[in-house]
């Protein structure tokens, strides 16, 4: 599933909602999180997962085909930990739906 | 940096302000959201939103795993994990605030 395609399920749950609405819906949620990310926030959805920023300190790295000494620099990764619901859910049985 | 944490009613008021819906139903909708991707991975399908990233999921083979407790060896089951693979656009964002970032010490020469 891509962003269009995300857009287009919600339009069509969503009947009474203009399209650019969904639209900016979708990208408001990714932009809070990316910026959040960019100030050095964590996000927490419970259920869904986290994201985080980890830092890696700057290190002298090697070329491994030359052996050449390379500076790499200190930079900052976004990280996901996947919520444990969803965790749970990906590895729930099919027929464990019919105990319900 | 302020090191709070962002939840999901942030998101919300976040779509409240930008989109003008009410905000309950703006919650519903950042709700709505989480649950479509999580859904479409649940039945497998990967998920790819981008300049942000892209959720897979990947299936780990039975592994003997130990106890470091005990020592005592367990067999791990197989499993499906969930992995995000953030877009260079979301890396590139997060290491530009790095530039001025005081965790810098000022060699950011490449």
């Amino acid at each position: 599933m891509t962003k269009s395609e995300l857009i287009s399920h919600l339009a069509e749950r969503n009947p009474h909602l203009f399209m650019r609405d969904i639209e900016k819906i979708v990208e408001t949620v990714f932009e809070e999180i990316t910026s959040a990310l960019v100030r050095g926030d964590r996000v927490e959805l419970r259920g869904f997962g986290a994201f985080s920023v980890k830092h890696r300190d700057s290190r002298t790295g090697r070329n491994p085909r030359t052996g050449e000494t390379v500076y790499v620099a200190a930079k900052r990764l976004p990280f996901f930990k996947t919520g444990k619901a969803l965790r749970e859910r990906l590895n729930e049985k099919k027929d464990a739906l019919s105990e319900f | 940096m302020s090191n709070r944490t962002v939840t999901r009613a942030d998101l919300a008021e976040a779509v409240y302000e930008q989109v003008g819906l009410s905000r309950n139903e703006s919650a519903d909708l950042v709700e709505a959201v989480l649950d479509d991707i999580s859904n479409t991975l649940v039945s497998g399908e990967n998920v790819k939103i981008s300049s942000f990233g892209s959720f897979s999921i990947r299936e780990k083979g039975e592994r003997i795993g130990r106890n470091p407790k005990t020592g005592v060896e367990v067999p791990i089951s197989p499993r499906k994990v969930l992995v995000f693979r953030a877009s260079h656009v979301l890396k590139d964002r997060i290491n530009d605030a790095d530039t001025n970032a005081p965790s810098s010490d000022g060699s950011s020469s490449f």
